[in-house]
């Protein structure tokens, strides 16, 4: 007996094949933007050639002087338009670390808050939040700087600077704290303290192993520290101590000499920044924590740890990798919210751009590139967490 | 009894106020901080001289180019929206109360007002006190009618809705997304306001509601763009999406008003607003895509295999099975990137639109305002416009949250 052979499929015609009307698909999608992009690119050459300003593709205004200075800066008129955007580019991350700093502990902070047990302590918290999240940054910021600074009187005059003494001096030109800076050039201490920071970590994991294994208490986070206390102190002793406390002051003139001096731009956009990212990462601390089963809790405090332990080795851990990807959101928020800085003049990376295009910089090029730069921030800051996601995610399936 | 309230009071003090010595320490630092801003802040509301924002209450709400019967533009614009609004509100308390229609309140029925009233006040109080302040401030008799109006007009709609048949709730639904839309058409072209000439509350709640109605059917394209197995689509709505996830909104804004206009032949380029709504959507559009998205992975594959095995075509699929549960297991999280976007429409300051931020300090540069730093008022009056509205519509998603919550699906 013979089989007879299947016959083979008769072929669709090509439009009712469906993997003919894949790609013919996708390829009129392409073929649509292609045409939309070449569209817009044709339109910005006519028009730019039609305004007499550089080509799109034309960047060699950057070399040209920016022609002026940055208040707060040591930049020179005569230095290319490059060397701005850089100062620019530094002050952005800078404030987005400082303010990232300072939001995490006043965020987790208030999220704890939230959850006091305490009615007063809970409902500040309570109102805080409400009150941050639900205003705009930038109203923040503005009333910040010129409700409260500039004319709400919070800043005094010039002449009649309010002082804490040796602690904090402010007037209307600026906040004065005090600050610890480097005599000379602060590389070689910072060296020794990277050094410290990884014999620290080496000498806790080596107790934390001793711990595992024979179960006895070996403190690894206390020894840790300890270490890194002690090179810290052994290598300032041994630089001949090269740090210097800098206290802010009030001269007879009414002026305010040493300390850290801030801007009220920056003490004003810093501040801003924080109260309203703080607002979001209260509440991502309170939702992390009870998003940790409370079953965790009863079953730590069944084996008999203290509320301490319980926090800190059980219900902290958990809450941390529900926490992680909602914060790096939340801190990359306020990186890019710090480009609100251009509606009150503190000059970062977006007000430089700004300025040089006012002052004749080509606007396609300078905002291709702001842009270009922002995205390279966040793709930065997504890997960084990304990476620490993945390596604090629990091994699943 | 006075007795038992008292020691009823000592009781929930002691548990909640001075449980050990540390909480009482706690208690008394907190309540000295909250003490000392309450104080500020009631000083800083009931002894200032707010003549600034009493002369300008109408260029806050509207802008200053909007005057004379051009005012019943806005004005029948929020008739039209309570009433909608009013609609929807009824068509869903009918749909919820299939079982015992008794059970609703009916505005048309006096003996319902007190509780109507009472939850009116619980649910809208800031909006609500937002407008008694800016009514007591002005002593305006047409302010207090229009206000009165909008408020009679929404519990019209309300009877109106609760009394449509079972059915008609998406199309309640309908009319209120499209009165928007209706309002901004009559004010644009029906009393024929320019775009350059909207500003204050008016153009950041256009911006606003624009900016949602426009990006949301875009970022569902883009969701599922995402999605999709189709390389080309998928890259091109990934290199979207990155692009205006990864930029500063205030970066986006600042290219569409300086840079936009070189991309586009100088017939086509838009007014200043509309540029702005343009790049809210484009913006909002990722973030609602994102959104979206999540919806989508939360759904089970059942769901789409299911229906392949009922036959139903690619589209229909995506239509009838899979997007309507998407969109509902993330309705609090749209609710959310619309109160974003809402607060996002400050950001018209930094352009140079008259929205509430810039008109408070073109207040204070007024003859009669200039140079005495008032501007600490009418920023705070700006800011008030801002967090009311956002805050109403997070307590709003908080409710629907619940609502929505564990045992509905």
């Amino acid at each position: 007996m013979t089989v007879a052979p299947a016959p083979t499929p008769a072929r669709p015609p090509p439009w009712r094949d469906v993997r003919v009307l894949r790609i013919a698909g996708q390829a009129a999608v392409l073929l649509a933007v292609g045409l939309l992009l070449a569209w817009l690119w044709s339109n910005l050459q006519t028009n730019t050639e039609r305004l007499g300003i550089p080509a799109p593709t034309d960047f060699s205004y950057l070399d040209q002087p920016v022609g002026q200075s940055i208040a707060g800066s040591d930049l020179r008129p005569t230095q290319s338009r490059l060397d701005a955007l850089q100062v620019g580019l530094v002050r952005t991350i800078q404030i987005a670390i400082v303010g990232i700093i300072l939001t995490t502990i006043l965020g987790i902070f208030l999220g704890i808050a939230r959850l006091s047990s305490n009615w007063l302590v809970a409902t500040f918290a309570r109102l805080y939040v409400e009150l941050f999240r639900n205003t705009p940054p930038l109203v923040v910021v503005i009333f910040i700087y010129l409700g409260m600074f500039i004319n709400g009187g919070f800043l005094p005059p010039q002449g009649e600077a309010f002082e804490i003494p040796k602690l904090l001096a402010m007037d209307i030109r600026g906040i004065s704290v005090l600050w610890v800076s480097f005599t000379g050039s602060p590389w070689p201490y910072l060296l020794i303290l990277a050094l410290g920071v990884g014999l620290g970590w080496f000498v806790s994991r080596w107790r934390g192993r001793a711990q595992d294994a024979t179960g006895k208490p070996a403190y690894p986070v206390l020894s840790g520290f300890i270490v890194f206390l002690a090179v810290a102190i052994v290598g300032w002793l041994a630089l001949g101590g090269p740090t210097e406390i800098t206290a802010p002051s009030v001269g007879a003139d009414g002026r305010i000499a040493g300390g850290n001096k801030l801007t009220p731009e920056y003490a004003a956009l810093l501040v801003g920044l924080v109260l309203y990212t703080a607002s979001h990462v209260a509440e991502i601390t309170r939702g992390s924590i009870q998003a940790v089963a409370r079953g965790q809790d009863e079953a730590a405090k069944a084996l008999g740890l203290t509320p301490g332990q319980r926090l800190r080795k059980v219900i902290l851990p958990q809450a941390l990798r529900v926490a992680i990807p909602p914060m790096s959101n939340q801190y990359l928020n306020l990186t890019k919210n710090s480009s609100l800085a251009v509606a009150i003049a503190y000059v970062e990376m977006t007000r430089v751009t700004s300025d040089l295009v006012a002052n004749g910089a080509p606007a396609f090029q300078a905002f291709l590139l702001l842009a270009f730069l922002y995205l390279l921030i966040s793709l930065a800051t997504a890997l960084i967490t990304n990476t620490i996601n993945s390596r604090l995610a629990i091994p699943e399936r | 009894m006075t007795g038992s309230i008292a020691t009823n009071a000592t009781a929930w003090a002691k548990e909640n106020l001075f449980r050990n010595w540390r909480d009482a320490v706690l208690t008394v630092v907190f309540g000295l901080i909250l003490a000392f801003l309450t104080i500020r802040v009631l000083s800083f509301v009931l002894g200032s001289d707010w003549e600034i924002q009493r002369v300008n209450m109408r260029n806050s709400l509207v802008g200053p180019e909007i005057s004379g019967t051009d005012l019943w533009g806005p004005v029948i614009g929020i008739w039209l929206g309570a009433a909608a609004v009013g609609v929807l509100i009824g068509a869903m308390d009918r749909a919820q109360h299939v079982d015992d229609p008794g059970a609703m309140l009916d505005p048309l029925n006096p003996a319902h007002w007190p509780q109507l009233a009472a939850r009116t006040l619980d649910r809208l109080w800031p909006l609500l006190a937002l407008v008694a302040f800016s009514l007591l401030l002005t002593t305006s008799a047409a302010g207090l009618l229009v206000a009165i109006a909008t408020l009679a007009l929404g519990f019209l709609g309300r009877a109106v809705g609760m009394r449509l048949p079972l059915g008609s709730l998406r199309w309640a639904a309908l009319a209120a997304g499209l009165a928007p839309l209706v309002a901004v058409l009559i004010i644009r072209y029906g009393f024929g306001i320019d775009w350059k000439d909207w500003g204050g509350f008016l153009l950041v709640a256009f911006a606003g509601a624009a900016g949602i109605a426009l990006s949301f059917p875009l970022g569902i394209l883009l969701a599922l763009g995402r999605r999709s197995k189709l390389p080309a689509i998928k890259a091109l709505s990934v290199a979207y999406i990155e692009f205006f996830r990864g930029v500063p909104l205030v970066v986006l804004l600042l290219i569409g008003s300086l840079v936009i206009g070189l991309f586009l032949p100088r017939s086509l380029i838009p007014s200043e607003a509309i540029r702005a709504v343009i790049i809210f959507t484009l913006f909002t559009a990722a973030y609602f895509a994102e959104v979206i998205r999540g919806g989508l992975q939360s759904l089970p594959a059942g769901q789409e295999e299911a229906a392949k095995a009922l036959g139903l075509p690619g589209w229909r699929i995506t239509t009838f099975i899979v997007m309507p549960q998407a969109l509902r297991n993330v309705i609090p999280a749209i609710v959310g990137q619309s109160i974003s976007l809402w607060k996002d429409t400050s950001l018209m300051f930094i352009i140079g639109l008259a929205e509430p931020l810039r008109l408070a300090s073109a207040f204070t540069r007024q003859p009669e305002f200039r140079g005495q730093g008032l501007i600490t008022l009418t920023l705070f009056f700006a800011g008030l416009i801002y967090w009311v509205v956002s805050f109403t519509m997070s307590r709003e998603s908080q409710r629907l949250e619940r609502k929505l919550g564990v045992g509905q699906r």
